[in-house]
C-alpha cells in the first residue's frame, strides 16, 4: 500500500503495465502537440503579441501621448471633455493608463493596421478590450507596442482588469472603430 | 522511555510519536480556523460579485478579497501541509519527530506572521490583493507578517527533512519510503524553492515599504513573486496527490499500479513545476516568446505529464483493489460500489475528478502563450484556480481530515449524517463556482473588480447579459460551497471537542479503516492480472474533453482582432 514501504524492495525493476505505457506515450505526445501548436501559431496564426517593448520614463510617455492627442483630436466626449483622437492609419497610436482612466479615446478605422503603444504612469493596470476580448498587462516604466487591426466597427470598452486601488472599477476607456 | 514517547495506533499499528501527534493537531486546528475565516471572506466576495446582491461597499470588497486570498490560499493550506509533512514523516515512518521544540517555535512563528498579516489587512491600509503587485504599496507589517510566516514554514520543512534523516539512521522502516511519503518529499523540496523565492522578493519589498529601498521593478517583482506564488501551488498538488494515494490505500487497500511510474510522476513535479512563474507573464511587456513558450509549458509539458500519469494511477489503483475484492461486473461496478457514503472517499474521488477535468484542463489552456490573451486577468483565472486549489487541494484536505480526527485526535466523527453530505455540498458548490467564473471570464468579465456594471465610470461599458447570469449562478454555488465549508468546520471542531473518545479498546471494537480485507487486496499480481477497463474509459473521456476544449479555445482566439 502507498502508506507502507514498497513490498518489493527492488520496485524499480518491476515491468510496466501495458495501459500505463500506452497512456504515458499518448500523454507525452499530446504535450508535444500542445508545445508545437504555440510555435506553429507564431508562423500561421494572426493573434500573437509582438514582444516589442521599451523602458520609458512615465513623463516621456505622457508627453508622446499628449503630442499625438494634440495633433489628431477630432472632438471631445463626456462631461470631462475626454479627447477623441483619430490618428492616421498605419501610424503609432498611444494610450496611457493612470489612476483611474485610459486616455485618450481612440478612433480607429476598420481593417487598418495601427502600432498601439501602452504604458502606465503610476501603478500596474490591465488593458482589457471588450467585447473582442484582448487582455494585456500594462506596467509603469515599460512601453509595450503591438500591431493591431480592428476587424469590426463599433464602440469597444477598455476595462482595467488589474486591481489598481479604490477607483479601479471606474477605470474604463474607449476605442471607437469606424468604417472608412 | 519508549512507552512515554510513542503510542501504538490500534487502527493501523503505526508507532506514533506523541510530540508529532500534538504538533499535527495544533497545525491542523489552526489551519481549519483560517479556512473558516478565509471562507467567510470568500462568501462575502462572491455575494458582492453577484450583481443583484452586490453586498459590500467597494473598500470592504477589496479588503475582503485580499484577506480571502491570504487566509485560504496561504495560511489554511500551508498550516495543513505542515501537519501532513509531520504525518507522512513521523507517523508513516514510525519515527520520532526531529527537534519537536523547534517545531513548536516554527508553529508559533507561522501563527504570529499570519495574525500580523491579517491585522494589517483588516486595518484597511493593505488592500493590495494577495499578489501585492508593486508599485502599489501595503503597510510594512503586511509584508513582515508574510515573511515571518514563510520563515516559520521553512523551519518546519527542514524539521520534516530532519525526521527523514532520523528515520533512516534509526532504521525505523525497511527499504524505500512509502509512496505517500515520497510525494510529501517532492512537496517539501518544491517548498524550499518557493519559500526562498518568497524571501528574495518580499524582503526587499518590505524594506521598500519602510522607505529604505527606492524602487522595485514591477516586472522583476512578478517573475520572482510568482516563483513563490505559482510554484507553491505545486506543493499543494504534490500533497493532495499524495493524499489521494493515502486515502485509496487506507480505505480500500489500493496499491499503486506501479511504484516506478507513480514516483517518476512525482519526480516530474520537482524538475519542472518551478517554471510556472511564466503563466503570469504571458502578456507582460519585454519578455520574449521563446522564454514564454518554454517556461509556460514546463518544458514540453513534462510536469503536466506527471499529473496525467497520476490521473490514471490513482483511479487505476482503486479499480484494481476493488476488482480483487470481487466487484468485477461490467465496467464500473468497482466505482458504483465504492464507499460513497464515507466522506473521506467521496471527498477524495471528487477532488481527483474536479482537479483533472476543471482545474487541470483549464490550467493548461490558460497557460498557453497565445490563449492567455483572451483570458488574462479575467474571471477565468480564479475559475481555474478554484478548480485546482479548492475543488482539488482543499477538498482532498477535508477528505483526509475525516481520517485524521479518529486516528490522531482519537475522537469519533460526530453528526455522521452531515459529514456524509459535506463533501458533496462543498465539492459541487466549488465545481459550480469554478465553472461559472470560467464562463464569465470567457465573456471577458474582469477579476478583482467591484462593479461589473461600471455605474460610477465616466465612460460606461456593458458586459453581455449572459455574463450577469454567470455571476448570479456563481453566487448561488458559492452559498452552497459555504454551507459545505461551514458543515465541515462544525463536524470537525465538534468531533475534536465532543466526539466519543477512541481509547484502544473502543478503537478495536469500532475500526476506522476496513479490517484485514485491505491487506488481502494489497498483494497484487503480474502484468496479465491488471485489468482496469473502467479507468481506461475514464481516462479516455478525460483526454477527449481535454483535446476538444483545447482546440475550441484556439477557435475563440482566431476570432479576435489580428495582433502581431
Amino acid at each position: 500500500m502507498a502508506i507502507f514501504p514498497p513490498e518489493n524492495r527492488v520496485w524499480w525493476n518491476e515491468p510496466l503495465h501495458r495501459p500505463e505505457i500506452i497512456w504515458i506515450t499518448v500523454a507525452f505526445l499530446w504535450g508535444l502537440v500542445m508545445f508545437f501548436t504555440m510555435i506553429y501559431w507564431h508562423f500561421s496564426g494572426q493573434q500573437n503579441l509582438s514582444n516589442e517593448a521599451y523602458r520609458i520614463f512615465p513623463e516621456v510617455y505622457a508627453e508622446r501621448t499628449e503630442a499625438m492627442a494634440e495633433k489628431y483630436t477630432v472632438r471631445t466626449e463626456t462631461n470631462l471633455d475626454i479627447p477623441v483622437v483619430h490618428p492616421k492609419p498605419g501610424t503609432d497610436v498611444y494610450m496611457l493608463a493612470r489612476l483611474w482612466e485610459w486616455w485618450p479615446i481612440l478612433e480607429l478605422e476598420k481593417g487598418q493596421e495601427y502600432r498601439l503603444h501602452l504604458s502606465s504612469l503610476d501603478w500596474q493596470h490591465g488593458f482589457s478590450l471588450q467585447p473582442t476580448n484582448i487582455n494585456v498587462q500594462v506596467h509603469p516604466g515599460y512601453e509595450m507596442v503591438m500591431t493591431i487591426t480592428p476587424t469590426q466597427a463599433g464602440e469597444f470598452g477598455v476595462v482595467c482588469n488589474e486591481f489598481c486601488g479604490i477607483g479601479h472599477h471606474t477605470m474604463v476607456g474607449k476605442i471607437i472603430v469606424v468604417d472608412k | 522511555m519508549a512507552n512515554e514517547l510513542f503510542r501504538i495506533c490500534p487502527d493501523t499499528g503505526f508507532k506514533i510519536d506523541r510530540n508529532a501527534e500534538k504538533l499535527i493537531k495544533a497545525n491542523a486546528v489552526v489551519a481549519i480556523v483560517f479556512l473558516a475565516v478565509g471562507g467567510l471572506f470568500g462568501l462575502l466576495v462572491a455575494l458582492t460579485r453577484w450583481p443583484a446582491v452586490h453586498l459590500l461597499p467597494a473598500e470592504w470588497f477589496y479588503l475582503a478579497l485580499t484577506a480571502h486570498g491570504a487566509d485560504v490560499l496561504l495560511f489554511w493550506i500551508v498550516f495543513f501541509e505542515i501537519a501532513m509533512l509531520y504525518f507522512t514523516s513521523s507517523v508513516l515512518l514510525n519515527c520520532r519527530l526531529a527537534t519537536p521544540k523547534l517545531a513548536w517555535g516554527a508553529f508559533w512563528l507561522m501563527l504570529l506572521g499570519a495574525v500580523i498579516a491579517n491585522v494589517a489587512v483588516l486595518q484597511g491600509e493593505s488592500s493590495v490583493m494577495f499578489t501585492s503587485y508593486v508599485p502599489m504599496q501595503a503597510a510594512p507589517h503586511f509584508y513582515l507578517g508574510l515573511i515571518l510566516f514563510a520563515v516559520g514554514a521553512l523551519v518546519a520543512v527542514f524539521i520534516f527533512f530532519g525526521t527523514l534523516v532520523t528515520a533512516r539512521e534509526e532504521r525505523t522502516y525497511q527499504g524505500s519510503v512509502p509512496l505517500v511519503t515520497f510525494g510529501a518529499i517532492t512537496a517539501a523540496i518544491i517548498a524550499v524553492f518557493t519559500l526562498a523565492s518568497g524571501a528574495i522578493i518580499l524582503v526587499p519589498t518590505f524594506l521598500w515599504s519602510l522607505g529604505l529601498i527606492g524602487d522595485i521593478d514591477p516586472v522583476t517583482y512578478k517573475i520572482v513573486w510568482w516563483a513563490m506564488g505559482h510554484s507553491s501551488q505545486q506543493i499543494n498538488v504534490s500533497v493532495h496527490v499524495a493524499i489521494w494515494y493515502a486515502i485509496a490505500a487506507m480505505l480500500l487497500g489500493a496499491k499503486p499500479l506501479s511504484e516506478k511510474v507513480s514516483r517518476f510522476a512525482f519526480l516530474m513535479y520537482i524538475m519542472f513545476l518551478q517554471l510556472a512563474s511564466a503563466h503570469h507573464l504571458l502578456v507582460e511587456p519585454g519578455i520574449s516568446s521563446e522564454w514564454k513558450i518554454f517556461n509556460t509549458s514546463y518544458a514540453l509539458y513534462l510536469a503536466v505529464l506527471g499529473s496525467l500519469i497520476h490521473g490514471m494511477s490513482v483511479p487505476g489503483a482503486i479499480e484494481a483493489a476493488q476488482r480483487r475484492r470481487g466487484f468485477t461486473s461490467g465496467m464500473f461496478e468497482w466505482l458504483r460500489k465504492a464507499p460513497w457514503g464515507n466522506p473521506a472517499f467521496s471527498g477524495m474521488f471528487m477532488s481527483l475528478v474536479f482537479f483533472g477535468f476543471i482545474g487541470g484542463i483549464s490550467g493548461v489552456v490558460l497557460g498557453t502563450e497565445q490563449l492567455n490573451i483572451i483570458m488574462h486577468n479575467t474571471l477565468y483565472v480564479p475559475g481555474h484556480f478554484h478548480g485546482t486549489v479548492v475543488a482539488g487541494t482543499t477538498l482532498a484536505f477535508m477528505a483526509i481530515t475525516y481520517l485524521v480526527v479518529p486516528l490522531i485526535f482519537r475522537r469519533d466523527i460526530i453528526l455522521p449524517g452531515l459529514a456524509r453530505w459535506q463533501p458533496y455540498l462543498f465539492g459541487i458548490g466549488v465545481a459550480g463556482i469554478s465553472l461559472f467564473m470560467m464562463g464569465a471570464g470567457t465573456l471577458g468579465v474582469s477579476r478583482r473588480h467591484w462593479d461589473m456594471t461600471f455605474t460610477d465610470a465616466a465612460i460606461g461599458f456593458e458586459y453581455p447579459p449572459a455574463a450577469f447570469l454567470m455571476m448570479g449562478l456563481n453566487g448561488i454555488f458559492a452559498i452552497m460551497a459555504a454551507v459545505g465549508g461551514l458543515a465541515f468546520v462544525v463536524v470537525i471542531v465538534g468531533s475534536v471537542l465532543f466526539g466519543t473518545r477512541r481509547d484502544d479498546a473502543y478503537s478495536k471494537a469500532h475500526p476506522v479503516l476496513p479490517p484485514a480485507g485491505a491487506v488481502a487486496v494489497s498483494t497484487y499480481g503480474n502484468e496479465e492480472a491488471l485489468k482496469i477497463p473502467g479507468t481506461i474509459m475514464l481516462v479516455t473521456i478525460f483526454f477527449a474533453a481535454f483535446v476538444l476544449y483545447y482546440f475550441v479555445n484556439w477557435k475563440y482566439l482566431s476570432e479576435v482582432w489580428p495582433l502581431s
